[in-house]
């Protein structure tokens, strides 16, 4: 009995010391919190879960530095299902039940749309993931994102400029009626406009379209030169199986364009040779003209692991951005010593970044301040074989001409 | 929007092709609803579990068709079950009960809806077989197989139930327990049992009909919600007991939706189903050819 | 009855002051966005009973109503920048005459038939919001909050608050429903409404009154949505959801009497919370189809029932209850 008093006093007052000394330095070692949703199911999913992991590899390499400001990172994340009525209950969690120091921005438009306004109110700094033009009506001053893109012309220039190439007289807008397509088409139409080209046919449809037959049926029947397509993965997957189905007719020189869900390695396996012909943004390929520094030696051990995890093994599209949203943090909170919102947001809008993906300097709206967004054109795509995509020449960039590596070829002749 | 004969013949086509997988897809319901009266509001949910199962036996190598037939018997007894239990806890204690069954299905619906999101997540899925993705080109269309397949067996399963229906015995007594349960009785049949049969009957059918449904297109765990429109605007404009009326319906709502699609475009299609529904209710609700 | 009316105005006087203590309280900000997700069943809850437990007509379209009311919402604000209890009565006007409409249309119909043209509307609905560029389309819209009224500290708080004085407004609308000559009415029309219409019970002004209040408060509960998610899209906004879980916090509550939707929607909905925060959202639908077929089958009149039997000791032979 003695002793085991003698023994719980000591306990007690092992603990007592411990409690009282550990209580400033348990600050120290408290996790620096990073939350945030991704599209880990859903239409997205093919492409968030690649994107999480280059999120997890950066998280790896800047504790095995020692973290950040002496602490550890801890990401904390959630499957948004590519849903936008999810991202608001779970961003409300990360900062309220969480309690997360930092947030990282869901992948794509859709779903990021609905925390625009929420975290303009309460004033936390957003790392944008691939969204495009989503802070253009609610004009938030923390704002950062991570795709090559800017304002609609960075985007929809080049894919009409291809069009040029074919002496091309009228065009067919097919477009998701969702927040990406939408502000996507909004200033397509402009440019459209402005370079003369007429509009011989557009439909809006609902993300939930499955079957497009009618749609291109009727796309054929309007005869465009160009056909220009903003989707999401799902309905991207089934446009190009039903113009594989049932054709698009001769008049089509140049079809695609803003089809999100093309660039994730699940898809392109399956669709294979469907792809032929077919020209998409980007913003890498594998080719000689887009070799940063860091980035080769990011996508070997990026693979290693995807395969393991049986996701998309190439990871060309949304890794490496994904991995430049953490080193970005990294700068700014090594630099400024702080993870108040508005300090770095500061630091971010003043330094150009130094990324795997390259040197990024922010406009004022929070997109870069110059666009690098490429055309490919997929050209000799056999079926089932996701390894031939390593191999430069399958993705021909085709636009703009500092990045190019290819002539682009009319619809048809690409497909032979 | 672009209007030419061409396009309209088109659309007329593939409304066709269309309106009679809407047919066979209704066709459970128009057994299970139509003629027994159940509240089957779980049958779009039925249909997804076996576009689903079709989907599992696919990625063993399954021909989809193939896992279609081979699941009605699994379905069939499935069926049987599902009436037996409601039978046991709602017809047979009275009319308040309706409501109850109503609400039962729903809850069974759902159920289903979200065993389905648990085990396969909320990603479309689809099947890939030697003839989806060819088509076939008639002078200046090109039709795709899947759907004239889908039609053919459409066609065959609607034939096939309509003659089950009127030339064999037990047909015949599934469609006198709808007419008359009470002399059925009294002729010494038991009408409890020829329910069940008809219920196994109708849930089989809807295996080989969620079959079809990936064959057509992608589906997901909530694509049940835009059918429950659809089937139940078959059967009701149909009228409630008829077979070769299923049929007909099925054809008038794909015809609708693909002149809809075609004229006003995608974003008015869905309402198609559910608008056709409230005006059948609303003029002639006992339907096209119903008793 | 009289000595049971003075406690009722008690507790719902009582409600309010706790709400308005816990809206200007300190609990973790999480708690006022669950809590007005539980409030926000209550109402659907009441409102579904009144037509669905009182009369018997089984609503399957509790979502078009909801839509539309935070669709009118959303209106109001972008046009005239209105505020949110002007919202609130726009939503209640429009669908309450959505109500009265859609009455017109269905109730003729029995049973399933109804049940289905209450789904169709629900399509409609959402499928008319979805053709409207003013509202977003299919994309939805964003939308920036006012500042919160000058007591509340959050936005979130002030919607909480909102939310439980329309609880207890529903609930005692549904009560007053109840006990007057309307709920007699009901009641005999639910039982059998051709010996209801032969007695000279006025079916079917009645049934009418019943889908429009029902209407009407389903609006008003879906008019601080867009305000509570700064952000409205159509698809989430007329999810079949909202439908089952007020027809199931309704029949798992116990649909006689005007406690039990709020006993049923409190328990469900708080479980959905926990649910949602603990495992997973897609568990938080299974769990309210399993406790809707099972309550459906095992016990019929809900909570409410459990709670009777439980109290009645065994009747005795020849005695009534």
């Amino acid at each position: 009995m003695k002793s085991l008093k003698r023994r719980s006093f000591l306990v007690a007052g092992a603990l007592a010391i411990a409690f009282g000394v550990s209580a400033p330095v348990a600050q120290a070692q408290q996790p620096i919190k990073i939350g945030h949703s991704m599209a880990l199911t859903g239409t997205l999913g093919g492409g968030g879960k690649g994107a999480l992991i280059g999120l997890q590899l950066w998280v790896e390499d800047v504790n095995a530095k020692g973290g950040l400001l002496g602490r550890k990172v801890e990401l904390i994340t959630y499957d948004d299902q590519s849903s936008p009525a999810t991202t608001p209950g779970i961003y409300t969690k990360l900062l309220d039940v969480d309690k997360v120091d930092l947030l990282i921005a869901p992948y794509a438009t859709v779903p990021t749309a609905p925390l625009m306004p929420l975290v303009k109110q309460r004033g936390k700094l957003l790392m944008g993931n691939f969204s495009f033009q989503v802070n253009s009506k609610v004009g938030h001053d923390m704002w950062f994102n991570n795709a090559a893109w800017n304002v609609a012309a960075s985007w929809s220039d080049n894919f009409f400029a291809i069009g040029k190439k074919f002496d091309a007289k009228t065009v067919a807008f097919l477009v998701a009626d969702q927040e990406f397509a939408q502000n996507l088409a909004r200033g397509a139409k402009e440019i459209a406009g402005k370079l003369g080209l007429k509009t011989v046919y557009e439909q809006n449809y609902p993300p939930t379209t499955v079957d497009f037959s009618s749609m291109i049926r009727a796309i054929r029947a309007a005869q465009p030169d160009i056909v220009y397509v903003m989707s999401y993965p799902n309905d991207s997957v089934a446009i190009v199986r039903s113009v594989n189905e049932i054709g698009v007719g001769p008049s089509v020189k140049l079809i695609g364009g803003g089809m999100v869900g093309l660039h994730f390695a699940p898809v392109m396996e399956s669709l294979g040779s469907m792809l032929n012909g077919w020209v998409n943004y980007h913003l890498y390929a594998p080719e000689k003209t887009m070799d940063f520094p860091g980035v080769k030696g990011f996508l070997e051990r990026y693979s290693k692991k995807a395969i393991e995890a049986k996701v998309d093994p190439l990871g060309y599209y949304l890794p490496p951005f994904n991995y430049a949203i953490g080193q970005m943090l990294e700068q700014a909170i090594t630099a400024t010593k702080s993870l108040d919102d508005k300090v770095l947001a500061k630091y971010l809008r003043e330094h150009e970044m130094k990324t795997i993906v390259g040197n990024i300097r922010y406009g004022p709206d929070g997109e870069w301040a110059k666009a690098r967004v490429i055309m490919v054109q997929f050209r000799g795509v056999a079926d089932k074989n996701v390894e031939q995509f390593r191999q430069p020449g399958k993705q021909v960039i085709v636009e703009p001409a500092e990045y190019k590596t290819g002539e682009v070829l009319p619809f048809d002749k690409a497909r032979k | 929007m672009i209007f030419s004969f061409q396009l309209l013949f088109e659309a007329i086509v593939f409304g066709i092709l269309l309106g009679c997988f809407y047919a066979a897809v209704s066709i459970g319901l128009s057994l299970a609803f139509g003629l027994l009266d159940v509240p089957h509001v779980a049958h779009p949910a039925v249909l997804v579990l076996g576009a689903y199962c079709t989907y599992l036996l696919g990625s063993y190598g399954w021909d989809p068709i193939l896992a279609g037939l081979a699941l009605m018997p699994l379905f069939f007894l499935f069926g049987v079950a599902m009436y037996r239990f409601y039978y046991e806890t709602f017809e047979k204690r009275g009319t308040d009960a309706g409501v109850r069954g109503l609400a039962f299905f729903f809850g069974v619906a759902f159920i289903i809806e979200v065993g389905l999101i648990l085990a396969f997540g909320v990603d479309q899925r689809l099947v890939e077989a030697d003839y989806i993705g060819k088509s076939f080109t008639f002078g200046e269309m090109r039709v795709p197989l899947r759907m004239l397949l889908a039609f053919g067996i459409a066609l065959a399963l609607a034939a096939a139930l309509t003659l089950y229906l009127s030339k064999t015995f037990t047909g015949r007594a599934i469609k006198a327990v709808a007419q008359d349960e009470g002399a059925l009785r009294l002729m010494g049949a038991d009408p409890v049992r020829i329910k069940q049969w008809a219920f196994g009957i109708a849930t089989g059918v809807t295996a080989l009909a969620g079959a079809l449904l990936i064959i057509i297109g992608p589906v997901e765990p909530m694509t049940d919600r835009i059918y429950i429109g659809r089937t139940f605007c078959v059967v009701v404009l149909a009228g409630l007991g008829s077979m070769t009326g299923t049929l007909a319906a099925g054809l008038i709502l794909g015809i609708s939706e693909s002149i809809v699609l075609m004229h006003f475009g995608a974003s008015w299609a869905p309402a198609v189903a559910f608008g056709l529904l409230l005006v059948v209710l609303g003029i002639r609700p006992q339907g096209l050819f119903g008793r | 009855m009289r000595s049971r009316v003075v406690p009722f105005w008690i507790g719902a006087a009582a409600t309010v002051v706790l709400a308005g203590i816990l809206s200007l309280g300190g609990a973790n900000e999480y708690f006022y966005f669950a809590g007005y997700v539980v409030l926000q069943f209550v109402v659907l809850a009441t409102a579904w009973n009144i037509l669905g437990g009182y009369a018997g007509y089984v609503n399957f379209g509790t979502a078009a109503f909801f839509g539309i009311g935070a669709y009118t919402s959303v209106v109001l604000f972008k046009s005239l920048g209105a505020p949110l209890l002007v919202q609130m009565a726009a939503a209640a006007a429009v669908t309450g005459l959505l109500g009265f409409g859609t009455g017109l249309l269905t109730l003729r119909l029995r049973g399933i038939f109804y049940s289905i043209a209450t789904v169709a509307v629900i399509f409609i609905a959402e499928t008319l919001m979805i053709n409207w560029r003013y509202v977003g389309g299919a994309a939805g819209l964003q939308l920036l909050r006012p500042s919160p009224m000058v007591p509340f500290e959050t936005y979130t708080r002030m919607l909480f608050f909102v939310m439980a004085v329309l609880a207890v407004i529903a609930v005692s609308i549904a009560r007053y429903i109840e006990i007057s000559w309307i709920g007699r009415g009901l009641r005999a029309l639910r039982d059998s409404e051709e010996a209801a219409e032969c007695s000279g019970v006025p079916t079917l002004r009645l049934k009418l009154l019943a889908c429009t209040v029902s209407g009407a408060l389903m609006g008003m509960a879906g008019a601080p949505l867009p305000m509570y998610l700064s952000f409205l899209e159509p698809a989430s906004s007329f999810s079949l959801n909202y439908s089952v879980v007020a027809l199931a916090g309704a029949i798992i509550g116990g649909t006689a009497n005007w406690i039990g939707p709020v006993l049923g929607a409190i328990l469900l909905a708080s479980m959905q919370q926990i649910v949602t925060v603990t495992i997973s959202s897609e568990m938080n639908v299974l769990v309210v189809g399993v406790m809707l077929v099972v309550f459906v089958v095992a016990a019929p009149d809900g909570i409410l029932g459990l709670i009777r039997k439980l109290r009645r000791p065994r009747a005795a032979p020849g005695s009534t209850s």
